[in-house]
C-alpha cells in the first residue's frame, strides 16, 4: 500500500496529462455526435422518403462498422485520398460519427413518443414543420431523451479510450506507456482505473438526476 | 365561407367519406351528430387539412383546401380547431400556449400578443390562471384554454372535435357555455357533438351522419323533434 502511494505521488501528474486528453475527446466526440445524431434524427422523421431512406442506411452502416476501425479508416486510409488528420481531430471525427447512431437513435425514439395530437394542434395554428420540431416536439423530447443520453455520455468518456489505438496519449495510452517503461503494472492499471470512474460518477449521478426528473413528470 | 362539394374519402379499403355536400355560412353554428365511424370527425379533419380527401372539392373563403399546398398555412389559421383531448403544450403555461400562434405563426409583437392573450383567457373565465400549467388545471379548464388559443389566431371559422368528450359531466357545461358566448358574437362554428342540448339551443342547423353520407340536415329543433329519416329516428331514440 504504501509502495502504490509513492507511486501514485510518481505517476498522477504524468496521467493527469492524459485525463486533459481524455476529457478533450470525450466532450469534443460528444458535441459532435450530439449534432449529427439530431440532424439524422429529423432527416428520419422528416417523411421525405429519400431523406428517411439516406438516414436509416447511413445509421446502420455506422452502427456495423467497429469504431476502431472507423478510427484506423480516418487516421491511416484518409492520407491516401490526400486528406490528413492529426491523431486527436481523427478520434474526435471517428467517435463523433460512431455515436451519432446511437445518439440518433435515441433522438428518434424521443421525438416518436411526443403525441401526435401535439403536431396537429401545432398545424392547425399554422405551424410548419420545423417550427412545430422547435416550438412543441423537441422540447418535449428532451425530458424523454436525457437519461439515456447521460448513459451515452459515460459510455462516450471510456470508449475515447479508443482513441488510444492512433496514438492519442489519452489517459489509457498514458498508462500503457508507463507501465510499460516501469513495470509497474498494478499500480499503474489501478490509478488508471479510478480516474476513469472518478470521471464516470458525477456523470452517473447526472443520470440519475436526469432519471428522477423524468419520473416526476 | 365554407363548402364541400361531393368529398370523397377512404382509409386504405374503408371508405369514410362517400360524398359530403354542405355549405356553412358566415355566423352560422352547423352542429354535426351521428354514430362514430360515421365520418364527423373526418370531414373536420380534411376541412383544415390535417387529412387529405381522395375526391370533391373543399373551400375556405374561396380558396381550396389542399394539404400539400403551401396555401394551407393560411387557411389553418383563419380555421382553428379545438380538439377533443385539448392537445394544449404542456411545457407552457396557459397564456403561453394562447400567444404561441400570433407570436410565432403571424410574428406579432410579444407585447401586444400577451395583453390580447390576457383578455382572451378573461373572456373564457380563465384571467387568474394564465401562469398555471395545462396538467395543473382541470380537464374543462384545459379545454376553455384550448379555445382561447384557437381564438388567438384571429380565425373567420371555428371547428369542434367533440370538445366536451372528454370532460367529467360537470365541466360539460362551463365549455358549452364559452361555445354559446361565442355563437352569440357571430361565429361561424361547425361542431362535431353528441350533446344535442347544445346542438338544440346553439345551432342553426344540425347535420346528421352515418356511414359516410349525410342522412338528413335541417334546423336542430325540427329533425330532433320530427326526424324524417328512419335512421335518424333510432339513432336519437338512443341518445335523448
Amino acid at each position: 500500500m504504501q509502495k502504490f502511494f509513492s507511486d501514485a505521488v510518481e505517476f498522477v501528474p504524468i496521467l493527469l496529462q492524459g485525463v486533459w486528453l481524455t476529457i478533450v475527446v470525450t466532450i469534443g466526440s460528444l458535441v459532435l455526435s450530439t449534432v449529427l445524431g439530431l440532424f439524422w434524427a429529423l432527416l428520419r422523421v422528416s417523411g421525405v422518403g429519400v431523406l428517411v431512406g439516406l438516414s436509416a442506411g447511413l445509421i446502420n452502416v455506422i452502427r456495423g462498422i467497429p469504431i476502431i476501425v472507423l478510427l484506423f479508416y480516418l487516421y491511416f486510409v484518409m492520407p491516401d485520398f490526400g486528406i490528413a488528420l492529426t491523431a486527436l481531430q481523427a478520434s474526435i471525427l471517428g467517435l463523433g460519427i460512431a455515436y451519432s447512431a446511437y445518439q440518433s437513435e435515441n433522438f428518434r425514439a424521443g421525438i416518436e413518443a411526443i403525441d401526435k395530437g401535439q403536431i396537429e394542434a401545432a398545424q392547425t395554428i399554422g405551424m410548419g414543420w420545423w417550427l412545430t420540431m422547435r416550438r412543441v416536439v423537441l422540447p418535449q423530447a428532451v425530458k424523454i431523451v436525457l437519461p439515456p443520453y447521460g448513459n451515452i455520455m459515460i459510455m462516450l468518456l471510456k470508449d475515447s479510450s479508443q482513441a488510444s489505438t492512433i496514438t492519442v496519449a489519452e489517459l489509457a495510452l498514458q498508462g500503457k506507456l508507463i507501465a510499460s517503461s516501469t513495470f509497474k503494472n498494478t499500480s499503474v492499471f489501478t490509478l488508471v482505473a479510478l480516474m476513469y470512474l472518478t470521471m464516470s460518477i458525477p456523470l452517473i449521478l447526472l443520470v440519475r438526476h436526469f432519471e428522477k426528473k423524468a419520473n416526476r413528470k | 365561407m365554407i363548402e364541400l362539394a361531393d368529398v370523397h374519402k377512404s382509409f386504405g379499403k374503408v371508405e369514410v367519406l362517400k360524398g359530403i355536400s354542405a355549405s356553412v355560412a358566415k355566423s352560422e353554428v352547423v352542429c354535426i351528430v351521428g354514430p362514430s365511424g360515421s365520418g364527423k370527425s373526418t370531414i373536420l379533419r380534411c376541412i383544415n387539412g390535417l387529412e387529405s380527401y381522395d375526391r370533391g372539392d373543399i373551400r375556405v373563403e374561396g380558396a381550396r383546401v389542399d394539404r400539400n399546398a403551401p396555401s394551407i398555412v393560411s387557411i389553418r389559421t383563419q380555421v382553428s380547431m379545438v380538439f377533443q383531448r385539448f392537445n394544449l403544450f404542456p411545457h407552457r403555461t396557459a397564456l403561453e400556449n394562447v400567444i404561441e400562434g400570433p407570436v410565432y405563426v403571424k410574428k406579432e409583437p410579444r407585447a401586444e400578443a400577451l395583453e390580447r392573450g390576457r383578455a382572451l383567457l378573461a373572456q373564457v373565465g380563465l384571467a387568474e390562471k394564465a401562469d398555471s400549467y395545462p396538467p395543473q388545471l382541470s380537464g374543462g379548464q384545459q379545454q376553455r384554454v384550448a379555445i382561447a388559443r384557437a381564438l388567438a389566431m384571429n380565425p373567420v371559422a371555428m371547428l369542434f372535435d367533440e370538445p366536451t368528450s372528454a370532460l367529467d359531466p360537470e365541466m360539460v357545461s362551463e365549455v358549452l357555455t364559452v361555445m354559446r358566448g361565442l355563437a352569440e358574437d357571430g361565429m361561424t362554428m361547425v361542431v362535431v357533438t353528441h350533446e344535442m342540448g347544445f346542438a338544440r339551443e346553439v345551432g342553426d342547423t344540425l347535420v346528421f351522419m352515418d356511414e359516410g353520407i349525410v342522412v338528413e340536415q335541417g334546423a336542430p329543433r325540427q329533425v330532433l323533434a320530427n326526424p324524417r329519416r328512419p335512421r335518424t329516428r333510432s339513432f336519437l331514440s338512443k341518445v335523448l
